[in-house]
């Protein structure tokens, strides 16, 4: 219920952003002309915008900071990718930031906590877990409860980063112990030890299984359900351009952002 | 040879100006400046002895004392510390054990490509520690240019290993030993040698009985740079190693996963990884200061 209130404020606030942005979000550039109504230039947007996002956004992110800056042209995105916790402590710590997109409610709650989020963070996309193994499966690992398995090395995320928090989740979910070969710092190395064939098999995000093509094979596993993370965005408080972080914002949550997304393996919250 | 005054060319203590009649003896040992540092000097001293200095004050000021009890009987932190020990002092005897011998290698013998090996040695002490642990994967991970047939043959892998972490340290430690053990044998003279082979001393004989000794406080130096360097070690460990609690989760690893969700716990692990540093690099540097 806490979730439908929240789709409909969000829906409202979408709404509420004005119609100019509306237009310029939802269609092609043709609209622009339309949008440069509203301010100055071309659209009133101009300079650059710094948006901290969690790292597995990369590949999404970059792509919709290009289709940013054709949108509005003045304007160019520059991303600081990098691990939730971190940005966030950079965040707090006065790091000249316009947008954070985290991983993680529980990081994004650092930021609210310390005063620094303009507004309510909304979460646009969720990600779920999925196992990576080598390509083509060789070890036929067809559940989590494969991976406890003596012979197998498996790697984790380590629990203080998110992915290794919603993997303890999952296996408690499933009721599973499971003595991994290390605890990555992020999901990115827990993933490469499988891409250099090093670990047999990790517990990361299904974009992340996405993202490295046919370098591992997927595995999904019904556990995941009960381990998703929502993806919270916010504007910061003491974002140096605000206007622009916002339309960035917006452009994330809507449909055509939200193609480029899911198109990388998120779902929509 | 060369210079025409052999004594006052090596250790005459110009800078005492008035002084040079004073006993050689005393002079070369201590060359202190006499009637204060001039100001160009001593101010930017200071700022590079604040600058050094000022970072890990801040550590002791901005440290949870009052959680620090409970932080610090953490079993986890007394895992990682005594595994960071245990890795660092088995990386410095591995250093020692292959470093000495390069050392001399590159001391004592002439060989075409000379600088081109030192060169080589020296190059993991500017490449950033994570390069160094993919390297070490490419190398001896299980699908590495070695590892493959160390796996495929003996059964043996080395990434998420104590052995791995050991590696990676030496990897990384290795070359503090080797600079220092080759500046004190290119620093002692050779002659030493010469002369036991002269009495009968074979080259090994030689080099056990005359040149350790020799340069016993030049191993100790490096040995104890070596180990400082091991001990911190966290980029090559990380990548080549992994993290597993107890097998290979050294001090600077838990201190830097403990920053992702508990910044206090970091502060107290960073001031325990601190302690020991210093306690024991001025324990041993006493000790082969007064040695030599």
């Amino acid at each position: 219920m806490n979730r439908s209130a929240r789709r409909i404020r969000r829906t409202l606030q979408v709404t509420g952003a004005g119609a100019a942005a509306l237009v310029a979000l939802s269609a092609c550039s043709s609209s622009d002309s339309g949008a440069a109504s509203s301010g100055g230039g071309s659209d009133g947007l101009s300079g650059t915008v710094n948006v901290f996002a969690a790292a597995s956004l990369t590949e999404s992110f970059t792509e919709l900071g290009e289709e940013f800056e054709k949108r509005h042209p003045g304007t160019e995105v520059v991303f600081n990718f990098g691990g939730s916790d971190s940005l966030a402590a950079g965040i707090t710590s006065g790091a000249p930031a316009d947008v954070f997109a985290s991983a993680s409610p529980r990081t994004m709650k650092a930021v609210t906590d310390a005063d620094a989020a303009a507004g309510t963070p909304v979460a646009f996309v969720r990600n779920r877990l999925e196992i990576a193994t080598l390509p083509g499966n060789p070890d036929r690992v067809a559940s989590l409860k494969d991976l406890t398995g003596s012979d197998l090395k498996v790697v984790l995320c380590d629990r203080t980063v998110p992915c290794g928090a919603a993997a303890q989740k999952a296996l408690t979910a499933a009721g599973l112990k499971l003595t991994p070969a290390s605890y990555e710092e992020d999901v990115k190395s827990a993933l490469n030890k499988v891409v250099l064939k090093e670990a047999d098999a990790a517990v990361v995000y299904r974009t992340d299984v996405k993202a490295a093509g046919d370098k591992v094979a997927g595995v999904e596993f019904p556990e995941s359900a009960k381990a998703v993370n929502d993806y919270p965005i916010t504007l910061l408080k003491d974002a140096p351009n605000a206007d622009v972080g916002q339309a960035f914002i917006e452009l994330v949550r809507s449909a055509a952002g939200q193609k480029v997304l899911t198109a990388a393996g998120f779902t929509a919250p | 040879m060369t210079t025409p005054h052999r004594t006052g060319a090596s250790a005459g203590p110009r800078a005492g100006g008035s002084r040079t009649g004073g006993s050689r003896a005393g002079g070369s040992r201590r060359r202190q400046v006499q009637g204060g540092a001039p100001l160009p000097l001593l101010v930017p001293a200071l700022i590079g002895l604040a600058f050094l200095v000022l970072p890990l004050v801040a550590l002791l000021i901005r440290a949870p004392w009052a959680s620090m009890p409970e932080l610090l009987t953490s079993t986890e932190v007394w895992q990682a510390l005594r595994l960071s020990l245990i890795c660092a002092t088995a990386a410095t005897v591995v250093s020692m054990v292959i470093g000495v011998p390069l050392a001399w290698l590159l001391a004592r013998v002439e060989f075409p490509g000379r600088g081109l090996v030192r060169a080589l040695v020296t190059l993991p002490l500017v490449l950033p520690p994570v390069v160094g642990g993919v390297a070490l994967l490419m190398a001896l991970g299980r699908n590495g240019v070695v590892g493959q047939w160390l796996d495929s043959w003996f059964g043996i892998t080395l990434p998420f290993t104590t052995t791995g972490v050991i590696l990676a340290e030496a990897f990384v430690a290795m070359p503090f030993l080797v600079i220092s053990v080759e500046g004190t044998l290119r620093a002692a003279d050779p002659r030493y040698e010469e002369a036991a082979t002269t009495l009968g001393a074979s080259r090994f004989t030689a080099f056990r009985r005359v040149t350790l000794p020799l340069i016993a406080p030049g191993i100790a130096a490096g040995a104890v740079l070596a180990w400082a360097r091991a001990l911190g070690e966290f980029g090559a460990t990380i990548t080549f190693a992994g993290n597993f609690p107890g097998r290979t989760q050294t001090m600077p690893l838990a201190v830097y996963l403990a920053l992702q969700s508990d910044p206090e716990a970091a502060v107290a692990l960073s001031l325990v990884l601190l302690a020991v540093s210093v306690a024991v690099l001025a324990g041993l540097r006493d000790r082969w200061m007064t040695a030599s």
